[in-house]
């Protein structure tokens, strides 16, 4: 046990170690941008005077040891700076845009995850025949299929044609949870059809490796039924893989639905990123960059905890 | 007996029939539904506007980085929503001219030099205090102030003074400006509180809402203002979302989400108009796309070879394949009958000869370079390569070269001798002038020098005598249109679009988008 507790030890600490050294890029990446901060934001008309004091407000003067620092310092206290273009407070800005993010990743999570890896037994179970044959065909379709392509498809007709659901994913405060999920109805077919393959097709990969094994020869002699084998002897021993792959999609998720987020006009974080992006509001984006890293990282660290936890040549390593 | 359809149409009019039943029973008699929508709109409309309701639009233009204050407003929602909220001193008419808002009335000087506004009394800010001339003159200090960001500061630079003479504001200006009205019309210029100067992003002004809600670059919900003085807006809630994708906003009218959206994308503004229950409007504006050329940059510094250029573009052909119809042709200056005191001049068209002719005489040889870049306007590429042959056609050629959308604004506009771009325009002809044809003006993208086009603008600029100013601007267009760079193709208007729920489109408003952005206040929900 004592081995388990210190291989997650050493992973939570790597993932740590790997978040630490993002961010010394983040802040480099966006010292080494061209262009001074104070000169962008005061643009063309900017006096001398007036570069100088706003450089000296910003800290821009320190050396960039002492500003990753500071800045580094007032994120482990939950200050993320205020942003430049608005003068508000970032965290108070990107906390809602962060909770609408996460709430459709959750949704679309919710239907994409069950569904895929359901698809991906089923396949399993008919291999070769011609459910896993079409399961593989319309899943690959969608996957290769542009993304925001998917979305004026299933606008134009599920939404201007047929006028099941909005067009318009916009959520705000005053809708309640039913409001909420019809409104964010159509990104989640999209985001569930683009994510939907990848992890269908692990979870298929990954089982049928299994199946090869001569315990489930065994099962089969037991004469257990052919998902039964799957359910009980197949799938437990391909969870790592497909845990992994959940976890990169569920990533996905949260930091690449940008696209999505235009398409559907979902007040989510891709747009405010963008947004401060083109305004060269550097400190909100090394927050957002810092954010998604953290994710990131995060959902992968959740992954190869997972893995070891349930493989046990990982538990009981020689 | 009387036509049924008018004992009908008197029943939507007197708010008895709705448009459900409208068009069920003219169908009864054998009318198409689409006619029978018209037929309702135009019933509904002769009835008047109908209070209450909820209008929705989409609009394109707005980020999350946008903040309220109307001095930084730099975009389209940012333009709608000062309007709900807030009132210049004066506004344009639908046909140009201009009426007072918070001024009642004003007046100038024989010589243009001092303006004089009496400030409507009794009129009260959203939050109920009273408008005073003092806070008129608050306003207009705070963009006028040497350290001010505001948009509007360039309309400002010649105010020397301002102040309060009892009920009554006055300019006085460092240099005559007989548009002073004109620029008080600007959208940057609604009448805060103590000008705004000490909470800019209040969003407290005199306009006929009150905004509630406020998501930047997402969503705005405004509700009517109770110290409303005027008989502008019908509808009891505007709600404006920002949507930014073209197809997304279109999907967004055409599945009933939103009423009104602003900037339907020409190439699909056919296909939108089909539907039933949506009307397209467009509006010529000022704004125009441009091949713009350096008057003092070799090869084209020579007036034959601008002149060359100019006769070998073929303005039909690009307001039908670059604007699909929605706009008209440009005669190479930046002037269109948007504008006050506009007089046609003789309009330049398509001749291969005439451009072969001045290209011979101008003496260059070889192909000339033309930049151009998807951003520069939409179809710009198009347009250049519809122009290389039509250029062709005259013996000259042309090569492109098509540059990247980031830095062109600041690396070829501007700077290279011969590239596309666009302007939006100004309110007067002064302003557009001043700001691009001036010799020693910063956005001289033509490199355009002419001594006696300068003495023109700044005689103009003090004429108090409409005939002669208008002449004089005649005189300037010339110039422009003989000798200047600027090869002015097309006017593109505004495209725009409003579902059959809402009623009271007023059609050839001059100004900004929406009917110059007052659509949201002068249009009524009808059912």
């Amino acid at each position: 046990m004592s081995q388990i507790l210190k291989l997650l030890a050493q992973r939570i600490a790597l993932s740590l170690l790997l978040l630490f050294l993002v961010s010394i890029l983040i802040f480099a990446g966006t010292i080494i941008l061209p262009g001074d901060v104070a000169q962008s934001i005061l643009g063309q008309s900017a006096t001398p005077e007036a570069l100088a004091n706003l450089r000296a407000e910003l800290g821009l003067n320190d050396p960039p040891l002492t500003r990753y620092f500071a800045w580094l310092g007032g994120i482990l206290q939950g200050d993320l700076g205020t942003a430049l273009t608005s003068g508000q407070s970032i965290a108070d800005a990107i906390g809602t845009r962060l909770g609408n993010t996460f709430f459709l990743a959750f949704w679309a999570a919710l239907v994409a995850v069950p569904l895929a890896i359901f698809l991906g037994l089923l396949a399993v179970r008919y291999r070769d025949r011609w459910p896993d044959k079409l399961i593989s065909a319309v899943t690959l379709t969608s996957i290769s299929i542009p993304e925001f392509l998917i979305g004026y498809v299933l606008m134009y007709f599920i939404s201007v044609r047929l006028g099941w659901f909005p067009s318009v994913a916009m959520i705000n405060d005053g809708m309640n949870l039913g409001q909420k999920l019809n409104a964010i109805a159509l990104p989640v077919m999209v985001l569930t059809l683009v994510v939907l393959a990848h992890m269908m097709r692990m979870t298929r990969a990954a089982i049928l490796n299994v199946m090869q094994s001569a315990y489930i020869e065994t099962a089969e002699l037991k004469g257990l039924s052919g998902f039964d084998v799957i359910r009980k002897h197949a799938f437990p021993n391909a969870i790592a893989p497909i845990v992994n792959v959940v976890m990169l999609n569920l990533a996905y998720l949260v930091v690449g639905v940008v696209v999505i987020e235009v398409v559907f006009v979902y007040p989510g974080m891709g747009q405010y990123l963008v947004d401060h992006v083109s305004k060269r509001d550097v400190p909100v984006v090394q927050a957002c960059g810092l954010i998604f890293a953290a994710v990131y990282i995060g959902l992968n660290m959740i992954a190869d905890v997972v893995s070891i936890l349930t493989n046990p040549r990982l538990r009981h390593p020689k | 007996m009387t036509n049924p359809l008018d004992f009908m149409a008197g029943r939507v009019a007197a708010g008895k029939m709705s448009r459900r039943e409208f068009i069920g029973r003219a169908s009864a008699l054998g009318i198409g539904a689409a006619m029978a929508g018209t037929m309702f709109a135009q019933a509904a409309r002769a009835a008047g506007p109908v209070k209450g309701g909820t209008l929705r639009m989409a609009i394109q233009g707005g980020s999350t980085t946008d903040n309220l204050d109307p001095a930084l407003t730099t975009n389209a929602a940012g333009l709608i929503l000062i309007r709900l909220w807030g009132e210049p001193l004066v506004e344009l008419t639908d046909d140009g001219g201009l009426q007072g808002k918070v001024a009642e009335s004003f007046e100038g000087s024989a010589d243009a030099g001092t303006w004089r506004f009496r400030i409507r009394s009794g009129m009260s800010f959203s939050n109920g205090q009273p408008v005073t001339p003092a806070d008129v003159v608050a306003t207009l200090e705070r963009h006028s102030d040497d350290e001010s960001k505001s948009g509007a500061l360039g309309l400002m630079r010649d105010i020397k003074d301002v102040r309060v003479d009892g009920q009554d504001v006055v300019i006085e200006l460092s240099s005559p400006n007989a548009d002073l009205p004109y620029l008080m019309s600007d959208y940057h210029l609604p009448i805060q509180p103590n000008g705004g100067k000490d909470d800019p992003n209040a969003a407290i002004g005199t306009g006929p809402y009150v905004l509630k809600e406020a998501d930047m670059g997402v969503r705005f919900v405004a509700e009517r203002n109770p110290h409303y003085w005027g008989d502008l807006g019908h509808a009891d809630t505007q709600e404006l979302l920002v949507i930014n994708d073209d197809t997304a906003r279109v999907a967004a009218l055409q599945s009933g989400q939103v009423d009104m959206i602003d900037r339907v994308p020409p190439r699909t503004a056919g296909l939108v108009a089909r539907a039933p229950n949506i009307n397209v409007h467009k509006t010529s504006g000022p704004g125009h796309y441009v091949f713009i050329m350096h008057c003092d940059t070799a090869p084209f510094d020579n007036n034959d070879l601008r002149l060359a250029l100019k006769y070998a573009m073929n303005r039909e052909e690009m307001v039908d394949k670059i604007l699909f119809g929605y706009g008209s042709i440009g005669n190479d200056t930046p002037i269109n009958a948007s504008y006050p005191l506009y007089t046609p001049l003789e309009q330049r068209s398509y001749d291969p000869d005439k451009a072969a002719h001045h290209f011979k005489q101008s003496g260059h040889d070889g192909p000339i370079l033309l930049r151009t870049s998807d951003n520069s306007f939409p179809g710009a590429p198009d347009a250049a390569a519809l122009y290389q042959q039509s250029a062709a056609a005259a013996g000259i050629k042309i090569d492109i070269k098509r540059e990247p959308n980031d830095g062109y604004w600041s690396e070829v506009w501007n700077k290279q001798p011969f590239c596309t771009s666009y302007w939006g325009g100004r309110p007067t002809q002064d302003q557009m002038y001043s700001t691009a044809y001036l010799s020693t003006a910063d956005w001289n993208d033509t490199r355009f020098k002419n001594e006696k086009f300068d003495q023109l603008l700044f005689a103009a600029r003090a004429e108090i005598d409409q005939a002669k100013r208008k002449q004089m601007y005649v005189d300037m267009g010339q110039i422009v249109h003989d000798e200047g760079g600027l090869i002015c193709p097309m006017f593109n208007d505004f495209v725009e679009a409003t579902s059959t729920r809402i009623d009271g489109w007023v059609e050839g408003v001059q100004g900004q988008i929406l009917m110059n952005a007052t659509a949201p206040l002068r249009m009524w929900v009808n059912e």
